[in-house]
């Protein structure tokens, strides 16, 4: 019990090391630069500890059962050998956790929003409404899609460069069509689809699997996956915007 | 005291309602097509809940302290009166380096929420497990970090002058593509992931904040078409200071090589 509460404690330790350089920065704009009392103190003292609490069961927890979960279902599933499972998998992985995203949510409505304002569709709360939802399945889909192509490379070796710098030129075509509205959003989309349960799934998905496939190695192979969930929304939210 | 109970209830079903259909696909497949019993299950569903409760608290404590004041300054240090203090406005053509604050706030606000982002932490664990050691989980995340930190700053310079955002995403991609030729090659996917993990919990609200607020008071900046992309630098310029950490560290470990 009492090594428990000391691993606890030196865990806390460390989140409360990697929070600092925020609390340094706002402490410092607050005071030397805004010159302003910072309101509601102890809220704050309060809302930190949380903070750092959050952070250690998140880490603890981390370890304890994304990271062997993801790892074993890529090897049962390498195990099994059966291709089409696997691939479609990931496309639920990618589409499911993808769809549900807040911050994805939040953009699709922002992007609604300017559509409407463009003149791109009507300005009523159903045409945005259902510019915002035909959007977030967008995005689902090209991340559900990524995942596809990314889990498809680790099981054939693709090299990752060219597949990346194909996307990059596909996204570069994409922006010279595109409307000019959609080109922040769509930039924008590609990062904000990753969320933190996401990445250590798929990341864990990833290194088990080019570690259970013989020849491939897990850190030239096993990552990557992330970028093609970050690159495809890009190309697809453009599209999106020209079709509609 | 009731209240932040009530409060931390309603994160944590929130959190629920985003974990629910990734827990939905992995425990599908596992008993549907995997048909095997888990090792550990036992294990597995406390690190979940671990995950879950951890996220809560987590987000409540961002949202009861850091993004409040984080969102606040965001709008402060793009307010005009901020920073023509006391000069009067019109006599005043407005230039870009007027915004100086603003450049120290977006690059250290970028460094120092990338270092707490938890996903970023998770990669790096695992990258340190998976290179055996050779990629530190400091190196990386300072790496990343500080291509966030560039990224968000020139983001903004690029939103006070209104260049278009292609040309410098355009350009950043030449860049990458240049770099991946001269990278060493272990590193190469890991730099390419590093864009997309270091933009969720804690920079996507501030850094938003920051956008918004900038194409608001700048003048000559809509909203709309102005206020988005910082998310964007903020992914692609990590996947050009990971490469870079690598070939950094490459010639070192040459010259050490050397001298001996």
């Amino acid at each position: 019990m009492k090594e428990a509460f000391i691993a606890l404690f030196k865990s806390m330790t460390g989140s409360l090391r990697d929070l600092l350089p925020i609390i340094l920065v706002i402490a410092f704009f607050q005071i030397v630069v805004l010159q302003q009392p910072i309101a509601n103190f102890s809220e704050i003292v309060l809302g930190t500890f949380f903070v750092i609490l959050g952070l250690t069961f998140f880490i603890y927890g981390l370890e304890m059962g994304l990271f062997p979960i993801g790892e074993s279902m890529a090897y049962a599933f390498a195990k099994k050998g059966s291709v089409t499972w696997l691939l479609i998998f990931a496309f639920s992985l990618g589409f499911g956790t993808t769809v549900a995203e807040p911050a994805l949510i939040a953009v699709a409505a922002e992007a609604s929003e300017i559509a409407a304002v463009g003149n791109m569709i009507n300005n009523t709360e159903e045409a945005k409404n259902s510019y915002a939802n035909g959007l977030r399945l967008t995005v689902a889909f090209s991340v559900g899609i990524a995942i596809v192509i990314g889990v498809l490379r680790i099981l054939k070796g693709w090299s990752i460069q060219y597949m990346i710098i194909g996307g990059y030129i596909l996204v570069v075509i994409m922006t010279s069509v595109a409307p000019r509205e959609i080109i922040g959003i769509a930039y924008d989309s590609g990062g904000v689809t990753t969320s933190t349960i996401t990445v250590p799934l798929v990341t864990a998905l990833g290194v088990g699997l080019a570690s259970s496939i013989s020849g491939r190695n897990p850190m030239v192979d096993g990552f990557g996956l992330i970028a093609f969930a970050s690159l495809t929304p890009m190309i697809f939210v453009m599209a999106y915007g020209m079709i509609i | 005291m009731s209240a932040v109970l009530m409060q931390f209830l309603q994160t944590l079903m929130a959190t629920l309602v985003d974990v629910l259909p990734i827990a939905a696909i992995i425990f599908g497949f596992q008993f549907l097509v995997i048909r095997k019993p888990v090792s550990n299950l036992r294990k597995v569903l406390i690190g979940f809940a671990y995950v879950l409760v951890g996220l809560s608290l987590f987000l409540m404590g961002l949202e009861k302290a850091l993004f409040p004041l984080g969102r606040l300054m965001a709008e402060q240090l793009t307010q005009v009166s901020f920073i023509y203090q006391g000069v009067e406005t019109a006599l005043h053509t407005f230039h870009w380096s007027d915004y100086y604050w603003v450049y120290i706030f977006a690059f250290t606000i970028g460094f120092s929420t990338t270092i707490a982002e938890p996903s970023l932490i998770a990669v790096a664990i695992k990258a340190n497990d998976v290179s055996g050691g050779t990629i530190g989980v400091w190196g990386l995340r300072i790496a990343v970090a500080l291509g966030v930190a560039i990224g968000i700053s020139l983001g903004s310079y690029r939103i006070i002058t209104g260049i278009p955002i292609h040309y410098f995403i355009i350009t950043g991609y030449i860049v990458v593509v240049i770099q991946t030729f001269y990278a060493p090659k272990m590193i190469v996917p890991l730099a390419y992931d590093s864009g997309g993990v270091t933009t969720s919990t804690v920079t996507v609200p501030l850094v938003t904040a920051l956008g918004l607020g900038l194409a608001e008071n700048v003048p000559g900046r809509n909203v709309l078409i102005d206020g988005f992309g910082l998310i964007a630098f903020a992914s692609l310029f990590p996947i050009m200071s990971v490469m870079a950490y690598a070939q950094l560290s490459k010639c070192r470990g040459g010259k050490i090589a050397q001298n001996k």
